[in-house]
């Protein structure tokens, strides 16, 4: 065999790198925004799902363009922020912060039988990982229309369930209010939710970590919507 | 250096691509890129995706290592292979997240775990670094076939019976399974199944190919 110098063996690594990085970097750059583009189809795509409206990759942008007429932030106190574009709100930076300081994005879907539906984003802890989703409000401003979830790596079979329909359409016409305007938020129950119940929905069995992450979601993120909702709900019964 | 020139498909390179399919295949024989085989086999799919992206990567790795073979420094060819193999991953990883968004989120991090498949180092350093291009080519493809195959097989049967659908479409709704009472099995969808399933691959594998019977 061949024997190599030193200079040789340091001089082959030096063009090895560099010509691996020249080729990384541009593939990098080249296809940064189509990939971009993808995670904001998904996004719409989610957007979409808690209307309960089914997208594919494909007319994800023209259903979205269509159906979500308006997004607007809010702060916590239910005053709206401006200057500040809702879509491109990171919830997962939003969530570290207090109450106080959130930017809180609300979206606003008109379906086809004219009815408004307000949509909020979510996103906590899973068992294994960040879990997120929408959730949608009709117009009074504590039944849910709707929801969504959906999760980087929770257990498949187990946690992962929260991303299955049949998961998520317990959620349709519960409440988060009780009678006397309390916020409740929507109890996740193991064992099951009690009958005729209007903020609990069942658990997944073998998923209790990832339904107690859920619940936890739910409260901390709805939670930061109240003074806006209650402040809205007044405005109805008013009007 | 009056040596007959070889023909590009001769017996002897054929058997690159067909050994690896059978007596000598990568999972069931050699028991290597078994984490991976269990972990995206739910679907068939990924599992489809993964069989290619694996066959790319060994493909341009074998190839690459093979026309270099004999300017790679010694003391450093584990190094070099391993870059070689890494900046493929990364690039099939690139292109699947551009151009199939949804398998690329279900694959995760099994993409960049390529670079840690065993198949791919075995190759390289066993095959590769002492064969021209050509040869390498071809077992990379019979590798990187038997790999595929063999996880095709596995997601096969882990679909149909643990979801009920192949290629999400719902085979047994569209039979009426579930009208007389038939459930999905749910353990399928589990990563034992996977193992178990390749078990009975290889059992099926033994018992129709004696040679691979281990003489007691």
């Amino acid at each position: 065999m061949r024997n190599f110098s030193n200079t040789y063996i340091f001089i082959f690594s030096s063009v090895m790198v560099i010509i691996v990085a020249a080729i990384l970097s541009t593939t990098a750059m080249l296809l940064q925004p189509i990939q971009q583009r993808n995670i904001e189809i998904e996004k719409k795509q989610f957007i979409l799902a808690s209307v309960n409206i089914e997208s594919t990759g494909k007319n994800a942008e023209s259903l979205y363009d269509k159906y979500i007429t308006d997004s607007y932030v809010i702060n916590s106190r239910g005053k709206r922020i401006e200057g500040v574009d809702a879509f491109s709100v990171n919830m997962a930076d939003e969530i570290r912060k207090p109450y106080e300081e959130r930017n809180l994005p609300i979206y606003i879907g008109t379906l086809d039988d004219g009815t408004k539906k307000y949509i909020v984003p979510l996103r906590g802890k899973g068992l294994w990982g960040p879990i997120y989703g929408y959730i949608s409000f009709n117009n009074d401003f504590k039944t849910i229309f709707g929801a969504t979830f959906d999760h980087d790596k929770e257990t498949p079979g187990l946690g992962a369930e929260i991303s299955t329909r049949a998961f998520q359409k317990d959620f349709k016409g519960k409440v988060i209010f009780d009678d006397t305007g309390n916020f409740t938020s929507i109890l996740v129950v193991k064992g099951g939710a009690k009958p005729g119940s209007v903020n609990q929905v069942d658990a997944i069995s073998g998923g209790t970590l990832t339904s107690k992450g859920l619940q936890a979601m739910l409260k901390d993120c709805l939670g930061s919507y109240v003074t806006y909702f209650k402040e809205q709900q007044n405005s109805v019964t008013h009007e | 250096m009056n040596k007959e020139r070889e023909p590009l498909f001769s017996s002897k390179n054929l058997k690159l691509i067909t050994d690896p399919l059978n007596s000598n295949n990568p999972i069931t024989v050699q028991v290597l890129g078994i984490c991976s085989a269990l972990a995206i086999t739910v679907k068939l799919k990924p599992a489809i995706v993964m069989a290619i992206s694996v066959m790319v990567v060994l493909m341009v790795s074998n190839v690459v290592i093979s026309a270099l073979r004999k300017s790679i420094p010694p003391r450093i060819r584990i190094i070099v292979q391993l870059v070689v193999i890494a900046s493929m991953v990364i690039l099939v990883d690139q292109v699947l997240k551009a151009f199939a968004y949804d398998v690329s989120k279900q694959l995760s991090v099994f993409v960049g775990l390529i670079i840690t498949n065993c198949i791919l180092m075995g190759r390289l350093e066993a095959f590769a670094m002492g064969n021209k291009p050509w040869p390498s080519f071809l077992d990379a493809i019979g590798n990187a076939s038997g790999y595929g195959v063999i996880l095709i097989i596995v997601a096969f049967f882990r679909e149909l019976l643990g979801s009920g659908t192949l290629f999400g479409y719902p085979v047994f709704q569209k039979i009426g399974l579930y009208n007389i009472g038939y459930e999905n099995n749910g353990l399928m969808i589990l990563p034992p199944m996977a193992l178990i399933t390749i078990g009975i691959i290889i059992w099926v594998q033994r018992a129709k190919n004696r040679a691979l019977i281990e003489e007691k």
